[in-house]
């Protein structure tokens, strides 16, 4: 027989879970916008609160990053999320009298997040509120290296989506992650979209599955220094960015292309931030432990690690204030590793004559590291920013700031979760934001008619909160009969 | 040409034909009469399908034998497995699965001790009369008028004399029915201090699931406690989750000396059947253990595949799902309600057990049928017409929760205009 794929039933543990994540889509997708907020509201709180004891937890169980910086994009990732989209509406009615349209909006309903072993719960909390704001159910599906701190963190939020009003199952975790299990959640038609980040083997997997799907995609960012930028403020910044956590947002810069005329100043200038500019023998060594010879990055001993711990592996004596390694190379294709994504404290440094080599640099990256969707720009010559932006198949290009601040939070507002665009097959270009999580029903009115006064005080939602979790089962002792009831004879039993 | 391989059918003409023949003539015509011409075909979840391919949402379930769904993936797996290394194994001896299930089954229910298994309900029900009258050693049982528990030689006793007068095996002398919800009936049949069990449905299926009224069953176990007789549950039908706890009475706050429970606890694949004792009533197994015996009650192939619906049944997500369940069909009957006031009065509901009121005396007999042209299987309750049996099953999803009530709407007229075809006495 067909099998109707919208009325399979939960059919092992897993099944129940999305069972559960449906009839808790089904009941969010009825609430009003202030109940919504509240319950946004209150699992970033949830998150917030605990960003300190997920942040130790974290870099103990992956042994990636720094707990100082994971902290903070926790709490930027959690309050921060919703602060920034609290004034938004993703409820609706929303009127647009322009152009004559009221919206409502479509949660997506069962979200399922594949969240990464680097930075796993500003991730997760990143992606549960922004679930929260736009009513949708979520299912994590942590990393396995982060499958301790992210369960606890997942059940937290949990908690308190519950205590604010949240019907029941709209969060949930999956307790036992592995890849073959995402992947085989991913192609379940009881998912409706799944918000994908992590290695280059999941995002493939996510945007592949059948279903849709936003990714995360790689980093790998170029940052083209001009002539014209204040140099000893460039190299700060980039400094300041690429050792924040040890590197490991995908987000952060990757290879400095350097304008000719302030090449050697730029140097000067990353090794007064305590960056250490490498000689090529040392470039060389660093090559040597950085990669195997299938070009797969240490992950163990360098992932996430800070920079005077590379230097040991590679054999380099440095000072112990050691920020970051600078490898200078003569060519960025894709016999050059080092200019790969490197999710570690190092960047590559290549010199570029003009802009236009600089462009043709940052689209030489992608042929050995695939398309990325960061790059930066440090300097005041706008034909040259523009030139540059044009060229790099990046979607966000950042101008005089530092990256990994920049998408984390402090700077051009939090994003945890961006992509790479059609380019790098994926729906998601840029940032992750809460308008991806939603479709909007159109109202559309005849372009000259007069739209109702009253559709502004529409409000199609329950108001009536929705029963706890844990409220009593359903009994009623039904109607007494009107008149007397009959035995009845016959009938089967 | 329904072909199975082992046989085969021209058409399902046939197959209704034979049916009459070589099964059962009255069984089958009377379906035939009513307007219901089911011959099951695929299955899958709760979804059922006629040979000929037509399409209903189960919402009979067989009173639960379905509760985990049809066909269920998981159990069938577990299926699977169970005869990679048993079979229905030998009643005389110990067994890691009669054993493990019987473990798993004291683990659920409070002050039990012993779970003696049986291939059905009806013969769980006997097992428990006959360790009522051995632990009481007094003989007479009193249930409920229009009570339920099988067709065996003492079960069918205590239920409606349609079924046990046609066979010569109603006992008035030693069975006695007092009226559901009625304490002082109750007392009256108590204490003369001569019944050895009072057994109840913890609510009454076939008679359309009345709900006990506040206090009853704890007055009734209060009885029995004064009068010294055994109170037995049948949790054939309001066990397994269906009423939001493991076992019906549970979720009344009340606790029995022992109970029976079947149907549901096979996952609809391999019959089996237990009833459940306290230290007291399991007595006989100590004088003589082999005094009740079944060869087929407690196959090891059913019980690797109970211990796993009771492992689905823990889980907190099918908890959730019984809760979602009846808080939908609880505000999706409210408003069918208030639509067809003229039609549906009322709902009985304790979780995913729900009798459905309706206003004419056979009311249900023509929803059942108005239901069946509609694709949803529902059936009305033998014992009072007026109710229709409404149970959907523990798994059940929202899309298919929201299609039944789409489909049930959707019936209303035709089930208005057999009622009124029917007309009233």
């Amino acid at each position: 027989m067909r099998l109707e794929p919208d009325l399979r039933f939960g059919n092992d543990a897993i099944g129940a879970m999305l069972e559960r994540a449906r009839w808790g889509a089904g009941a969010f997708a009825d609430l009003d916008r202030e109940t919504t907020h509240r319950i946004a509201k209150a699992v970033a709180d949830a998150g917030h609160a605990a960003a300190q004891r997920h942040a130790e937890w974290a870099v103990r169980e992956t042994g990636f990053g720094v707990v100082e910086h994971e902290r903070l994009m926790q709490e930027e990732c959690s309050r921060g999320v919703f602060e920034a989209s609290a004034g938004q509406d993703f409820v609706g009615p929303v009127t647009d009298e322009d152009h004559k349209v009221v919206r409502l909006a479509r949660p997506a309903g069962v979200i399922l997040a594949l969240t990464p072993s680097t930075s796993p719960i500003a991730t997760l909390c990143f992606k549960t509120v922004l679930a929260m704001l736009t009513r949708n159910a979520i299912v994590l599906s942590p990393h396995p290296r982060a499958k301790g701190c992210s369960t606890d963190a997942a059940e937290a939020l949990a908690q308190a989506a519950r205590a604010a009003g949240a019907p029941d199952g709209v969060i949930q975790v999956l307790r036992e992650p592995s890849l073959p299990l995402a992947e085989r959640i991913m192609g379940d038609p009881r998912v409706d979209l799944i918000v994908a980040t992590g290695g280059a083997a999941i995002v493939a997997a996510a945007c592949g599955s059948g279903r849709p799907a936003l990714a995360g995609g790689p980093g790998n960012a170029p940052v083209f220094v001009h002539s014209s930028a204040d140099v000893a403020a460039a190299a700060k910044r980039i400094v300041a960015s690429k050792s924040f956590d040890n590197s490991i947002l995908s987000t952060t810069e990757s290879v400095i292309l350097a304008h000719a005329p302030i090449a050697e100043r730029l140097l000067a200038a990353l090794k007064a931030e305590q960056a250490h500019v490498c000689t090529d023998q040392e470039t060389a060594k660093l090559r040597a432990v950085l990669w195997d010879a299938e070009g797969g990055f240490n992950v163990e001993g360098a992932l996430g690690k800070d920079a005077v711990t590379i230097g040991q592996l590679a054999g380099l004596a440095l000072p112990a204030e050691t920020r970051v390694l600078v490898a200078p190379v003569e060519r960025v294709h894709p016999e050059e590793a080092f200019a790969r994504e490197k999710l570690a404290p190092v960047l590559g440094f290549l010199r570029v004559a003009d802009a236009a080599q600089a462009g043709a640099a940052a689209r030489a990256m992608t042929r050995a590291g695939g398309r990325y969707h960061s790059a930066a720009f440090h300097g005041e010559d706008t034909a040259a920013l523009v030139a540059f932006a044009r060229a790099t198949p990046a979607l966000r290009v950042a101008v005089n700031a530092p990256l990994a601040q920049g998408v984390a939070g402090c700077a051009t507002g939090p994003a945890m979760t961006v992509g790479a665009g059609f380019a790098g097959s994926s729906a998601l270009g840029g940032s992750l934001r809460p308008e991806h999580l939603v479709n909007w029903t159109e109202i559309a009115f005849a372009a000259k008619a007069r739209m109702p006064a009253e559709v502004d005080d529409a409000r199609p939602w329950r108001v009536a909160p929705v029963p706890p979790a844990d409220a009593p089962i359903p009994y009623s002792q039904g109607n007494p009969p009107r008149g007397v009831r009959t035995p009845a004879t016959g009938g089967q039993g | 040409m329904l072909d199975y391989g082992l046989f085969s059918y021209a058409s399902k003409q046939e197959v209704l034909e034979k049916s009459i023949r070589y099964w059962n003539p009255g069984k089958t015509k009377f379906w035939l009469d009513s307007g219901v011409d089911l011959v099951m075909g695929a299955r899958e979840g709760y979804v059922i399908h006629d040979v000929d391919g037509r399409r209903l949402i189960d919402l009979h379930i067989n009173g639960g034998t379905f509760n985990l769904g049809h066909r269920n993936a998981e159990l069938i797996e577990t299926l699977r497995t169970a005869l990679d290394y048993f079979d229905i194994g030998n009643h005389w001896f110990p067994s890691v699965a009669r054993t493990a299930l019987a473990e798993a089954l004291v683990a659920t229910a409070p002050g039990m001790r012993y779970a003696v298994f049986a291939p059905g309900g009806a013969e769980a029900a006997d097992v428990a009369l006959k360790s009522a009258r051995y632990a009481t050693k007094r003989r007479k049982i009193v249930s409920i008028i229009n009570g339920y528990h099988g067709h065996a030689g003492l079960s069918v006793a205590t239920g409606d004399e349609r079924f046990s007068k046609i066979f010569l095996s109603d006992r008035p002398d030693e069975f006695i029915h007092v009226p559901f919800n009625d304490l002082d009936a109750m007392e009256a049949a108590l204490k003369g201090r001569d019944v050895a069990g009072a057994i109840l449905e913890t609510i009454p299926a076939t008679y359309g699931f009345p709900m006990p009224a506040p206090g009853y069953l704890q007055g009734v176990k209060a009885l029995c406690e004064k009068y010294g007789t055994l109170y037995i549950a049948d949790e054939v039908q309001t066990g397994f989750m269906r009423c939001g706890e493991m076992w019906g009475w549970q979720s009344f706050g009340v606790e029995p000396d022992l109970f029976i429970a079947a149907k549901g606890l096979s996952g609809g694949l391999y019959p089996i059947a237990v009833c459940m004792l306290s230290e007291r009533a399991g007595g006989w197994m100590n004088e003589d253990g082999a005094a009740h015996i079944s060869t087929t009650g407690g196959g090891e192939v059913g019980c690797f595949v109970a211990v796993k619906v009771l492992q689905i049944l823990e889980r907190p997500e099918t908890r959730a799902n019984v809760r979602a369940v009846s808080e939908f069909f609880a505000e999706g009957f409210s408003e069918l309600i208030r639509r067809h006031p003229d039609v549906i009065v009322g709902l009985r509901q304790r979780g995913t057990v729900m009798g459905v009121e309706f206003d004419h005396p056979e009311g249900a007999v023509a929803a059942s049928r108005g239901l069946y042209e509609t694709g949803v299987w529902a059936i009305f309750s033998s014992l009072d017409k007026r109710v229709l049996q409404f149970k959907p099953g523990a798994l059940m999803s929202r899309a298919l929760c929201e299609e039944v009530l789409d489909r049930f709407d959707t019936a209303m007229p035709r089930v208005r205009a057999l009622t009124a075809a029917i007309g009233r006495d």
